[in-house]
């Protein structure tokens, strides 16, 4: 491995309830994924403020994702239909301001399904390696 | 040039004052220029005759102003309303932020106001006072020595050429008839920009929004901000940050303040009037109310009282978040 | 400052494997707030957790970091160590380098640098954290059955099995509901009067069990443990306590033209009347709306004719007040109108019923004395159409009709044509269906004895006209198997109406806070794991409140309702969950944006006096959240504009933290 090799930094934020249960699957079932993603648990996708995801833009992180409850199998019942509405204008926003689309996503992923877990990092990760660094979101002050 | 005279106005203020269904009016008086209208309250009728004004520089949406008024005292204060602050005066409503019953509101018909930055295009800068006359506007400058006759219909702010509703959302009383809400091209704008390449779009924004001196105006101005502390301004928040240090932190700041009031802009158009840099924030609120419109079905924020905003309610049949680029370049 | 001390887990050779645990504790070390870092083989050992005991009492630590398996594995664990030290178990953190490291990461330098990024995550967290304490509040050992039909009392029976007193509020005279009306039940035909009427009879002995019946809820308030409730109990004219139930009143009274609501209207009842022999309580009441009496004060024969004088006209509605710990669900349904339906032509014939009109015409103690004869002329139908799905998943015409399946149709359209061909077997009986849907201990069997043992005339298709020529009905209709289009002359057209919930549901789900689906159906906590759960704490769903359901099926859930219910009310204290919302009164807005998301209910808003500078005072109306109520999933602190909503345990200052030590 080339110690120059560009390496995307990714978030992720998984509900504790599914998605964060389905990282957890991925892992008892060794199902790899690249380690640029760092997974912040919180207990439900809707607790995920816009504002933690430019937080994560600014610093440089060059992809966020928000993995939660499949709609309708919400702990909470209704949580991610929030999020899912929140996310969808957020990222239409962002896609308005001129910020690459594949920098964000959402995804629902149960606390079965630890294949796709994988899976939608793996996917994620290659089309955020493919886009390169973030520069249009991060703040210079911020980066090292 | 507007169809209701100022002299209806004073007589309407001083007769409510006088017969004591209000003991304060809130209007506009002159500022610094004849131009420069602001926002003023009145406590008796001499002040009204001397002082009140009302004319194409009446663009201040006043409702905002009712949170901080109808907490100041028992009594009850009229307030002069265009069709356009209606709908943030109901949207106040739906969220608690004012005492209904201390307001006595009068709709006013509204022409439309004027963009002063249009006419200094026009008439050049240096302007020592503007006259309505008819449907002109006569500019003296201190350069010149005879005044320029200027359409008023050519300087509208930008809010009123696409103005959305003649229709009073509220009021008590109107004055003059009541108006109709209006098809308007107000996101011929969005959409011209949605059509661009992503790398347009950044290069537009950019060029906007590095402009930005994080004077707070838009902020302070907007009837949807009446927060008692803005995250802004609260280091516990994760985005204090009060001065503009870069490209990015304009941008964290406009998206989280467009985000903040997505769902509760009534479109007034208020942060694209006052901002100094001529920034068209208003882009960025129709851009959600738009995404709102086509995602979630139409909603007019402040059309109704107690009606739910869109970001507080969901269908269970909901776009996802991945679909929303589908059909779009 | 925060004194931290980080614990690196090995995990056997599961993390050591792969990360280099003693690089990991190394560089945490130097960390902001770090004081003690080491590394241990098994860190969940009794060996591990005294290396965390000591180093809290060496160290005084205030807050740790475990780098180790995912925290749904020990978290509580750890929680549990630290607390036995007297450390505040919500001063834990766990940095997941297993599961989410070191199993998907094969390569040492990677998974290292991961680790020590996660564990400097779950640091820059653990410097904001603040000690939590679970909230307690008490529980008041009584419950509430709302409703009084099969589900409200089985419900209210089991509670009281258990020992704790229990009130059903019944809004008509007496319990029973739909079953009481029911002839006999699928699949084993017995009758419903006599498995029934026991159940309600054990319910009025009970000494645990008080029927509030021709009573409402007027008004709820509280949370889990400690509900307010307001019942009407509505002025029935009758003193209930001096009240023999002898019926000598419901024999004189001179108003014989009041219809009968229990026989469906197809008989008449008095204006004082009991709606069945086997009414309970077996009370009389005095139908205001056509009593000569209370309407223009001219008759008082039933007072008169009353020996224990119970009679009391100026009888008026009454407000009780009660505190229970849970709140039960159980309002049932009713078989929706059948106004809308012309091409059944329900209006225009008598000898068109409902399927619930039938049940009473072949009852015992019905309107015919249990004998099959037409409503508009006592004769004998000789050929009868049953017709399925009568409303019931209807796309289309969602207008008059219903989208779901009503469940219960297919069953009892088969008990009705078996019972008729049994009684009555020179009958010709047809079913027109969709389909036949008899998933179900021994229904599918039974619905085949209807075909081929009773000789049932089952045909595929959906009836298209009936239209009254004579003294017959002429029914249209496809057969889709035989493609075909039939004419049938009938003499009694049966419409398998659809259920819906009862319309006293939806206004008492707002009293409730319960959250209700599209068709008015209560909603459950979690559809497959929680479902006789309402979202709401402290309320629970019995019965057809949630969802068409047959008797079997209802006794199930109201006996799982009870169990819910007994659960609680066993405990002292409810023990809350520390990691909910809170607000920060100085800096809300009063805007109803969080009371809107939140799924709980857990928010209420206050006018609340605040001193202001110059000695002045400020009324601002500020978010209360309920921390009983809220279950922290966090909705509230999004939809707050203004920030002054926050989520214990997951702060958003400790998740910037987090994003921070991750993006540096």
């Amino acid at each position: 491995m080339q110690m120059n090799e560009y390496k995307p930094l990714i978030v992720a934020f998984c509900c504790n309830w599914c998605s964060y249960a389905g990282a957890d699957l991925a892992g008892n079932n060794r199902l790899s994924y690249p380690a640029d993603v760092k997974i912040i648990r919180v207990p439900c996708s809707c607790r995920v403020n816009p504002m933690f995801i430019l937080r994560a833009f600014q610093r440089g992180a060059d992809g966020v994702i928000i993995c939660g409850c499949h709609p309708g199998d919400c702990h909470y019942t209704s949580g991610n239909y929030y999020t899912r509405r929140r996310m969808a204008l957020l990222f239409s926003m962002l896609d308005y301001l001129g910020i690459e689309r594949e920098r964000t996503r959402v995804e629902w992923v149960s606390a079965a399904e630890g294949a796709k877990f994988a899976a939608t990092m793996n996917d994620f990760a290659e089309k955020v390696a493919a886009l390169g660094e973030n520069k249009r979101l991060e703040d210079l002050r911020c980066k090292k | 040039m507007q169809k209701v005279m100022r002299d209806v106005l004073v007589e309407k203020a001083v007769s409510l004052l006088s017969d004591g269904t209000v003991d304060r009016v809130l209007g506009w008086k002159r500022g610094e220029f004849s131009y420069d209208i602001t926002p003023a309250v009145f406590e008796s009728a001499d002040k009204i005759r001397d002082d009140f004004v009302w004319n194409e520089f009446c663009g201040a949406n006043f409702s905002k102003y009712l949170v901080a008024q109808t907490k100041k005292t028992e009594g009850k204060l009229l307030v002069f309303l265009k069709p356009c602050d209606t709908y943030s005066f109901n949207q106040l409503l739906t969220e608690h932020r004012f005492d209904r019953e201390k307001v006595y509101a009068v709709g006013i018909p509204c022409e439309g106001m004027a963009d002063i930055a249009k006419l200094k295009a026009i008439a050049g800068d240096g302007i020592s006072s503007v006259e309505s006359d008819g449907g002109k506007l006569c500019v003296t400058t201190v350069y010149e020595d005879a005044p320029v006759a200027v359409d008023a219909g050519e300087v509208l702010l930008e809010r009123c050429v696409n103005c959305k509703s003649k229709k009073h959302a509220a009021y008590d009383e109107l004055i003059g008839e009541e108006g109709e809400v209006l098809e308007s091209g107000r996101f011929d704008e969005v959409e011209k920009l949605e059509k661009m390449t992503a790398d347009e779009r950044f290069a537009f924004w950019q060029n906007e929004l590095s402009r930005c001196i994080r004077c707070n105006a838009c902020r302070d101005v907007c009837p949807a901000c009446t927060c008692e502390k803005c995250v802004f301004n609260n280091p516990a928040s994760g985005a204090e940050n009060k001065a503009a240090a870069n490209s990015f932190e304009e941008k964290m700041f406009h998206i989280i303040r467009a985000f903040h009031v997505a769902g509760r802009c009534t479109d007034c158009g208020e942060c694209s009037r006052v901002c100094p840099q001529r920034i068209p924030l208003h882009l960025l609120n129709r851009k959600f109310i738009k995404d709102i419109d086509s995602f979630y079905g139409e909603y007019q924020a402040g059309a109704e009282v107690g009606s739910r905003a869109p970001l507080v309610s969901y269908t269970k049949e909901d776009i996802e978040p991945s679909e929303v680029f589908d059909g779009r370049e | 400052m925060q004194r931290i001390g980080v614990f690196v887990c090995w995990c056997g050779s599961n993390i050591a494997g792969t990360v280099d645990v003693q690089a990991v504790s190394e560089a945490l070390k130097s960390e902001p707030g770090v004081v003690f870092s080491t590394n241990y083989q098994y860190m969940c050992s009794q060996a591990g957790q005294n290396i965390i005991r000591d180093a809290i009492a060496e160290h005084g630590l205030t807050g740790i970091v475990v780098c180790s398996c995912s925290p749904r594995m020990h978290e509580a664990t750890f929680r549990k160590t630290a607390a036995a030290a007297g450390l505040n178990p919500y001063m834990v953190e766990i940095a997941n380098i297993r599961e989410q490291c070191s199993w998907v990461h094969k390569d040492m330098p990677v998974g290292t640098e991961k680790a020590i990024i996660l564990g400097k995550a779950a640091v820059a967290k653990v410097n904001l954290n603040t000690p939590l304490t679970p909230g307690e509040t008490p529980v008041t050992k009584r419950a509430l059955v709302i409703g009084g039909g099969i589900a409200g009392i089985q419900t209210a029976l089991d509670i009281a099995d258990a020992g704790f007193p229990v009130d059903i509020v019944e809004k008509k005279p007496t319990i029973g509901g739909k079953m009481a009306q029911l002839d006999k039940t699928f699949p084993t035909l017995d009758c419903a009067a006599c498995i029934l009427t026991p159940k309600m009879v054990d319910a009025a002995q009970n000494e645990k069990i008080r029927i509030f019946s021709y009573s409402e809820v007027a008004e709820v308030s509280g949370f889990v443990g400690n509900f307010d409730v307001k019942i009407k109990k509505k002025a029935r004219f009758v003193r209930e306590e001096l009240c023999t139930g002898c019926g000598a009143c419901t024999e004189k009274c001179p108003q014989k033209k009041v219809p009968n609501e229990f026989n469906l209207g197809m008989d008449n009842r008095r204006a004082i009347y009991i709606p069945f022999a086997q009414a309970v309580p077996k009370v009389a009441t005095i139908d205001a709306d056509y009593c000569n009496m209370l309407k223009n004060g001219k008759c008082g024969v039933c007072a008169k004719v009353c020996a224990a004088g119970a009679i009391d006209y100026k009888q008026k509605d009454e407000l009780i007040e009660e505190k229970y710990g849970a709140i039960v669900v159980a309002t049932g349904f009713n078989p929706i109108s059948m106004e809308k339906f012309d091409e059944f032509a329900y209006n225009q014939s008598k000898d068109v019923i409902t399927s619930l009109e039938f049940e009473r015409l072949t009852n015992a103690a019905g309107p015919t004395a249990g004998k099959l004869l037409r409503p508009s002329d006592g004769k004998h139908p000789r050929t009868i159409v049953f017709v399925q799905c009568v409303g019931s998943r209807c796309a289309s015409c969602s207008e008059k009709g219903k989208e779901y399946c009503s469940k219960i149709c297919c069953m009892y359209t088969a008990k009705h044509a078996m019972l008729t061909r049994d009684k009555y077997p020179d009958t010709d009986v047809y079913v027109f269906y969709i389909d036949v849907r008899t998933p179900g201990k021994n229904f599918d069997e039974f619905y085949r004895r209807a075909v081929e043992e009773y000789g049932v005339h089952y045909i595929k298709g959906m009836v298209g006209k009936v239209s009254p020529e004579g003294d017959k009905l002429r029914v249209q209709a496809s057969d889709l198997i035989a493609g075909k289009q039939l004419h049938i002359d009938a003499d009694l057209v049966v419409l398998a109406a659809a259920i819906e919930p009862d319309k006293s549901a939806r206004p008492l789900a707002t009293m409730l806070t319960a959250s209700m689906d599209t068709n008015d159906f209560f909603t459950e906590a979690h559809p497959k794991l929680r479902p006789v759960e309402s979202p709401t704490a402290g309320v629970f769903l019995s019965g057809a409140c949630q969802g068409p359901k047959d008797i079997p099926e209802t006794v199930a859930q109201a006996g799982a309702a009870a169990s819910k219910v007994i659960g609680l009310l066993a405990k002292d204290k409810l023990t809350g969950n520390p990691c909910i919302a809170h607000s920060d009164e100085m800096m809300c807005n009063g805007c109803s944006s969080c009371e809107n998301v939140c799924p709980y209910g857990a928010i209420t808003y206050i006018d609340k006096e605040f001193r202001m500078p110059n000695r002045t005072v400020a009324v601002r109306r500020v978010a209360q959240v309920n921390p009983a109520v809220c279950q922290g999933c966090g909705a509230c602190t999004v939809a707050c504009p203004s920030g002054a909503m926050d989520l214990r345990g997951f702060a958003s200052g400790q998740i910037i933290a987090e994003v921070d030590a991750i993006c540096k």
